[in-house]
């Protein structure tokens, strides 16, 4: 299981990446393997402002459709376009290529509610068991 | 949960394993999408065991099993196969079969894992005394091979012979000195045989398979894209006890020239036309409608989807499901749960109309 260091993760599977005040975000590996060959994404809108685990994006595979929740609260600011024509992108590379959007994250606080590699891995051991 | 003689060698193979019908069945190896295309283009081997098997011996017509089954099969020559339907007094779908006939009174027929025992005790019901009815599912193994390569790959284990099977025939051939059925049958739209063989043997005969380096497994997941893209339907799903073969649109393997279970509410039925219509539809988006989204028209819910996915082959989301009244071709619907809203186009079934069975079957 690929869990790269210095990104944070949640307990539903989202990771995000920050640069200053911009944190880029996908889904985990983990995520990628449970829900098997991805055939669909619905990003959010440019602009739209997101919640910490509230509802922020669609991901369908063959077998079933699962929600994407917001790992911070803030702005989107751009979104991974090709995603909607080659979704694969995100079995092939769930941390780089395969990012849903970039947002603008509002309260640094929210930080403390995500995981660091370390702990990620513990907590997805600790359900593969 | 049950397991076939192939689970172990699943589980090494690192399949993923979810239960179907009461078995532990592999969904996918390597990826739904990457089986789906290998069918497509090469030829796969699926592990097909949890289906049921009956053998009898019986004079179809003395013995009622003509009256039990909605095709004739008095006319069926030695060697053939018939898709067709059991059904009930009300018409509705007890089970979806093929009837293999070997000779004058000796049949198999092949029928879905979760309706075996229901199927086992309306036969019993129905047929008279002298005829004897033999459930061999729990000894009997069985693997699909489809793909355009699949005539090729089989050449090779069972000899030339079996370039003579047409489409839905069927013969005996022999697999390390032990008699196995060979059909030019199968659910992925594909050219490819199904081939009964006893339980002790499948092993051998799946690693011989796989050793052939254009062969590769696959699993239910893609059994299942591949089916709904030729929109074969699946019991339990798309064919149930509450749908007759006329609103599923199947009346083509329905034989009203002949007396069988169910005819009198077909006849009646027919009059006014069926309630439901099953109907096939595809979305301009790669978005899947499911099973159980509702299907609207102009707002308001007029059917359920039945079966639904994703098309590797075309790209499209695609389904099938019942809807009340008459709709046409090209008909724009919307299907939906909760905030996921589909806009789909009524469409002419099978969604995928190129493949190599339709290229080999004018060939034969």
């Amino acid at each position: 299981m690929n869990i790269p260091k210095n990104i944070f993760y949640t307990k539903d599977h989202e990771w995000a990446r920050i640069e200053g005040k911009i944190a880029y975000v996908g889904i985990t590996d983990y995520a990628v393997h449970s829900l098997g060959d991805i055939t669909f994404v619905e990003l959010p809108k440019i602009g739209k402002e997101l919640k910490q685990s509230a509802y922020c994006a669609t991901v369908e595979s063959v077998k079933a459709a699962s929600d994407v929740f917001a790992p911070l609260s803030g702005k989107v600011l751009t979104v991974n376009t090709q995603l909607v024509t080659n979704p694969e992108l995100i079995n092939q590379s769930a941390y780089e290529k395969g990012y849903f959007f970039s947002m603008e994250f509002s309260n640094e606080a929210e930080k403390a509610n995500l995981m660091d590699a370390a702990s990620y891995q513990k907590y997805v051991e600790g359900i593969s068991k | 949960m049950l397991k076939t003689p192939l689970y172990e060698t699943h589980l090494a193979f690192g399949a993923k394993m979810a239960p179907f019908g009461g078995w532990m069945m592999p969904i996918q190896y390597q990826g739904i999408l990457a089986e789906h295309a290998h069918t497509r283009q090469g030829v796969s081997v699926f592990d097909i065991c949890h289906m049921g098997e009956f053998k009898l011996q019986a004079d179809p017509v003395l013995s009622g099993l003509d009256h039990l089954i909605t095709q004739n099969i008095i006319s069926m020559p030695f060697g053939s196969c018939r898709y067709g339907f059991m059904l009930n007094e009300q018409a509705g779908i007890l089970d979806d079969l093929i009837v293999y006939r070997i000779n004058k009174a000796n049949w198999m027929i092949v029928v879905n894992a979760a309706t075996i025992s229901g199927d086992l005790a309306h036969l019993k019901e129905n047929l008279s005394a002298g005829c004897s009815l033999e459930n061999v599912s729990d000894k009997m193994a069985k693997l699909d091979v489809q793909g355009p390569q699949s005539l090729d790959v089989l050449k090779k284990i069972f000899g030339e012979g079996i370039g003579k099977l047409n489409y839905y025939t069927f013969s005996e051939f022999i697999f390390d000195q032990e008699t196995c059925i060979i059909s030019r049958t199968g659910y992925t739209g594909e050219l490819g045989y199904e081939i009964y063989i006893a339980n002790d043997y499948v092993g051998r005969l799946w690693k011989l398979l796989l050793k052939d380096s254009r062969v590769l497994p696959a699993g239910l997941g893609c059994r299942d894209t591949l089916r709904l893209e030729m929109s074969y339907p699946l019991y339990g799903q798309d064919l149930d006890i509450n749908h007759t073969p006329l609103a599923a649109g199947l009346e083509k393997f329905v034989n009203f020239s002949k007396d069988f279970i169910g005819r009198d509410a077909l006849v009646r039925e027919q009059k006014n036309g069926p309630k439901e219509h099953l109907i096939y539809f595809q979305a301009d988006s790669r978005r899947a409608p499911r099973h159980g989204f509702a299907i609207l028209d102009k707002g308001r819910q007029v059917g359920t989807v039945t079966s639904g996915s994703f098309s590797p082959s075309l790209g499209k989301g695609i389904g099938m499901g019942y809807v009340a009244g008459n709709y046409d071709i090209g008909a724009q619907l919307v299907v939906k749960q909760e905030a996921t809203e589909i806009p789909v186009r009524i469409v002419k079934k099978p969604f995928l109309k190129k493949t190599s069975l339709y290229e080999l079957r004018i060939n034969t």
